[in-house]
């Protein structure tokens, strides 16, 4: 089994549940979620497709793909199908369980480390703190994929910032952060697939 | 006019020009910003993509807190806040998911607020008011307003305007004195959050929404959206570099054309604090 981005492997792999609205056997692969996904050229498995592998339950495959971290959440697909299959759902389904299982795609390890440190970071502070997850980000990264100039990228832009008085060094947190931390315990256990 | 107000993360960070901008522009006209007190993230991009339950959770608890403030309406700048709020508020029409998240965020959840986007804010001001108070019509003005993606969707949550050709943002400009372009990108996406994570896809999209902006007449691009601003006011130097191609377009935020016609400087609005500036 592949080495996965993040997290263990898990190998049972039982059918995903998507939420109630979600109907992917009405999809009749017309190919128009793919049509108008501004990113689709970039996938190696695309939109149309991942619902197809969704019909068929192969799991491994959706699950695996790079696709799913690709998708941009625009929801173009979604609102387009003419069979009124949540195509953007899918893909955040696929997302939630490709991570719980450990099977994220190594290859977009940026992208599903950023989505888990930004979490990781409104958990603790109740609202984003920036430099912290542009901190967290960029030493993940860098710590999994040896590309030490990754921690440089973008240096420039922080005098700019600075300057813009865009920058917060002590940003506001969220007053009730116990119940923000309660929220996200609840949310994480016993949680329906 | 006093209105809830969430500013969402992004306004009290590094899109604080934005918020400058609001209320500068809302004073203008009358409308005072009610910050409420206990708001959180709305989970953005990260909690829909890894986590459904706690993405419905964490805007559901903002709606509980605003209507706990009691605000009738909130107003939520950033349309990515604004959809999640709405999609917490579809939610929870249904009694059994109201009393499951009423319990998940330690309140009760009626979900009656009205969520406003800016667009709908300026609307309830009035866009015939707005009009009969610009002192300075933005005769040099030639804008491509450009709505990305979640102002109009997904259309069954957030019901707003035409999903494929959206126009309420021209006709708030149109009233300024500007003239506004037809393209082919208003509701494309720009990448949203994928600015640091993924850089190379924003990159690529903003680089064709700027040129066909520009393509088709416009010498400005007008945003309600933070991010799309981040994307396309701060990535402009690096589309430029990556594409080998200069645009300078100018990216406004909508409420930066609403001050600068009422009379308010650059200054006021935070616009000299934008990347792109005018030459």
């Amino acid at each position: 089994m592949e080495n996965s981005a993040l997290g263990q492997v898990l190998p049972e792999l039982v059918p995903i549940q998507f939420p109630d609205h979600i109907e992917v056997a009405d999809c009749y692969q017309c190919g128009k979620c793919t049509a108008g996904c501004p990113v689709a050229m970039h996938m190696d498995v695309a939109p149309n497709q991942i619902v197809r592998l969704a019909q068929l339950g192969e799991w491994e495959k959706a699950l695996r793909s790079r696709a799913i971290w690709d998708c941009v959440g625009c929801q173009t697909c979604s609102t387009r199908c003419p069979k009124e299959v949540d195509c953007a759902g899918v893909m955040d389904a696929l997302r939630e369980a490709s991570l719980a299982r450990g099977m994220a795609a190594r290859g977009k390890l940026p992208v599903v480390a950023f989505q888990k440190i930004f979490l990781e970071n409104i958990r603790r502070n109740g609202r984003l703190n920036e430099l912290e997850l542009i901190g967290q980000f960029k030493a993940e990264v860098v710590l999994n994929t040896g590309r030490i100039p990754f921690l440089f990228k973008d240096a420039g832009l922080a005098p700019q910032l600075g300057k813009r008085k865009k920058l917060h060094l002590i940003p506001g947190k969220a007053r009730d952060r116990k119940v923000v931390k309660r929220i996200f315990e609840r949310c994480s256990s016993e949680r329906k697939p | 006019m006093n209105i809830g107000y969430y500013p969402g993360c992004a306004l009290h960070g590094s899109s604080n020009d934005y918020e400058q901008s609001l209320r500068g522009c809302l004073s203008a006209l009358d409308v005072q910003l009610d910050e409420m007190k206990d708001w959180i993230c709305c989970g953005a991009t990260a909690a829909h993509s890894l986590n459904h339950k706690l993405s419905l959770a964490l805007p559901a608890r903002n709606l509980a807190m605003a209507e706990r403030d009691g605000f009738k309406e909130l107003f939520a700048p950033c349309p990515l806040c604004s959809m999640q709020l709405l999609k917490a508020k579809k939610a929870v029409a249904d009694e059994r998911v109201r009393k499951e998240l009423s319990e998940i965020v330690e309140a009760d959840i009626r979900g009656e607020s009205e969520v406003l986007n800016l667009i709908q804010l300026f609307e309830k001001v009035g866009v015939e008011r707005i009009k009969s108070a610009v002192k300075t019509p933005l005769k040099s003005i030639t804008a491509a307003c450009y709505y990305g993606c979640l102002l109009t969707r997904p259309p069954d949550v957030v019901h707003f305007d035409d999903f494929e050709q959206p126009t309420s943002m021209e006709s708030i400009v149109a009233a300024l004195g500007a003239k506004t372009v037809e393209w082919n990108y208003k509701t494309e996406c720009c990448g949203a959050g994928m600015t640091m994570s993924n850089e190379e896809v924003v990159l690529e999209l903003a680089h064709k929404i700027l040129s066909n902006a520009a393509e088709h007449g416009a010498n400005c691009l007008v945003v309600a959206c933070p991010m799309c601003h981040v994307n396309l006011d701060m990535k402009q130097a690096a589309v430029e570099r990556r594409f080998e191609k200069k645009l300078g377009m100018v990216v406004y935020y909508l409420s930066d054309l609403v001050g600068l016609a009422l009379g308010l400087s650059a200054e006021q609005l935070g616009i000299n604090r934008h990347f792109v500036t005018q030459a």
